[in-house]
């Protein structure tokens, strides 16, 4: 059967209707797994209305297309780790952007085998061509980073900027003159210097800022499709690239906020790095004059404690230390203690990393609280266990304003009685900068692999022996 | 018959009120399930292939093409499948306190 237009684009209407509401499923937890399959429906309508459309007249690629892509994501889907979750969606975000190349490629060609170019189609494959091949490079930048493939430190030389500035006006110059005459070599070239930006725009990036890199990502890629969908005059693919290219905008912003920092610094300044040298942390400890103290002294504070705040970091996520904290919470909660845990918005390496690693390990959602939800609760808190989290809870961000943080929300740890410190060596954190809160006189640091000091304090607490 | 209007131009209306729905939607999820919302734009962005079937579908337009047009519809699937997986995966894991 062959769907008429009218048909199709009704099809395309309602599929754009579920993938609305499935975004809108994740307004609360309960109800985010029926709004995912809002979402699946909605693909399943749209590519069955592409099927039986009329464009399309032969199935053999397609189909095997298909095949190939529900097998190669449904085993990475299953298997993936969720520690590794930043990498596998700058992964996908690459596989967009690839797409979205071939796809402006593919039309180009198709469309001139039916004499259908002008102007206005050739600007606009440019622009879904040089958005794509910018998503698809820079996400392979950021899943090298993530990956531990490439240097998570800023990659940076003089002159970047003006560099970048002239590439990129080369690009346009090209697109502009492939509109206007259709000329290959210009096509390719065009498409050349976009995967170059790619690579040159996410370089200088570091580490700690992947939150924002992602999320760059998820927009660009959304504004690739959308680019795709003006290409092709499909409304649907305009309207799903709009809301991807929208959420990762505001997703963005949200982690550019709670680092105080504008997106134009995060994109251009490159502060933080990977390295640092981590010299005997005793010895380094006691000269810049913190106390280190040992896991039962950490455990005989929490036993007795009315309140204990968890506030997890990428650290937590390196050490796997998820599914000892959850035996730590339920070891507490049979003395009687509150556990809550606390999470500032650009915890870990994409928005919402701890969420998922914490409920991972089965711990309730609702014991999980956002930084703004938390902070008033800190000065009633008994215990603060620092889980590999550092310029989150550094007061420097409120105290010092020549501190390259300064005015960095962050979660108020130091008000509570004690704050246990999980660290491995007293290296600063991804801003490098020093953590104010190690010379508290109610902070405490005990050195060790989280996990392993976590698991300790789980034995402490079932010998129950002091 | 009374002139008709640009087709990009009606793209143009389409892209401009979804952005502004997409705004609206976007603010209102819940900051921990930020996570499940990359995956799942990323999933949702995956529609790329139904551009990709257009080119992979067109025995008209040669088989370099079609193949441009398979190696497409390959990648976007893998979006596809694997990001609706990997969400409803994320998903699942999270639960009230019983």
């Amino acid at each position: 059967m062959d769907l008429s237009v009218n048909q199709q684009a009704l099809a395309y209407l309602a599929s754009a209707v579920l993938f609305i509401l499935g975004l809108k499923g994740l307004t609360h937890p309960a109800t985010a797994r029926r709004g995912n399959l809002y979402g699946m429906l909605g693909m399943l309508i749209a590519i069955v209305a592409t099927l039986v459309g009329r464009e399309v007249q032969a199935y053999g690629f397609i189909i095997a297309g298909l095949a190939g892509g529900a097998v190669i994501g449904g085993i990475v889907a299953m298997r993936i780790q969720m520690t590794a979750m930043p990498q596998l969606v700058a992964a996908l975000h690459s596989f967009v952007g690839l797409a979205a190349v071939l796809v402006g490629i593919g039309t180009f060609f198709h469309k001139q085998a039916n004499g259908l170019l002008n102007p206005v189609l050739m600007g606009e494959i440019s622009a879904g061509v040089v958005i794509g091949a910018i998503t698809f490079t820079g996400s392979v930048i950021a899943f090298g980073k993530l990956q531990g493939l490439l240097s998570g430190a800023p990659v940076k030389f003089a002159g970047q900027h003006l560099l970048n500035a002239l590439i990129g006006l080369a690009t346009i110059a090209l697109a502009v003159h492939f509109a206007m005459t259709g000329n290959l070599l210009s096509l390719f070239l065009m498409t050349l210097l976009a995967l170059v930006i790619g690579v040159t725009l996410i370089i200088p990036i570091g580490g700690a800022d992947m939150p924002v890199v992602i999320s760059m990502l998820n927009s660009y890629s959304g504004w690739a499709a959308a680019a795709t969908g003006f290409t092709l005059h499909n409304n649907l693919l305009i309207i799903v690239g709009a809301l991807v290219g929208c959420s990762g905008a505001i997703l963005s912003f949200i982690m550019c906020k709670a680092m105080n920092r504008s997106i134009i610094n995060v994109v251009f300044g490159g502060f933080g790095s990977d390295g640092g040298s981590a010299d005997s942390a005793g010895a380094q400890a006691a000269e810049k004059g913190v106390k280190s103290a040992a896991i039962e002294d950490a455990v005989y504070w929490m036993e007795d404690a009315g309140k204990v705040i968890i506030v997890p970091g990428y650290g937590m996520a390196v050490a796997q230390a998820q599914h000892a904290l959850k035996e730590l919470m339920e070891l507490l909660a049979q003395r009687g203690v509150e556990v809550k845990f606390a999470i500032h918005p650009v915890a870990g390496r994409m928005p919402g990393h701890m969420n998922v690693l914490l409920a991972e390990a089965d711990i309730p959602y609702d014991q999980v609280l956002e930084m703004d939800e938390i902070n008033s609760e800190f000065p009633s808190t008994d215990v603060v266990l620092v889980v590999g989290a550092n310029d989150v809870v550094n007061p420097a961000a409120k105290e010092d304003p020549t501190s390259p943080i300064y005015g960095m929300p962050i979660l108020e740890a130091g008000r509570a009685r004690q704050v246990y410190f999980l660290k491995r060596s007293m290296r600063p954190g991804y801003s490098g900068v020093d953590n104010l809160l190690f010379y508290q006189d109610n902070t405490y640091l005990v050195f060790g692999d989280a996990k392993d000091t976590i698991e300790g304090m789980n034995t402490a607490l079932k010998g129950g022996g002091h | 018959m009374p002139e008709a209007l640009d087709p990009s131009l009606v793209a143009l209306y389409v892209f401009v009120l979804a952005c502004f729905i997409g705004y609206w939607v976007v603010w209102g999820v819940t900051p921990s399930l930020h996570t499940p919302l990359v995956a799942l734009t990323n999933a949702i962005s995956g529609i790329v292939l139904v551009g990709a079937m257009l080119v992979a579908g067109d025995p008209e337009s040669g088989i370099l093409v079609q193949l441009i047009g398979f190696v497409a519809v390959l990648l976007a699937s893998i979006n596809v499948f694997g990001g609706f997986l990997v969400t409803h995966r994320m998903l699942s894991m999270f639960k009230k306190k019983k």
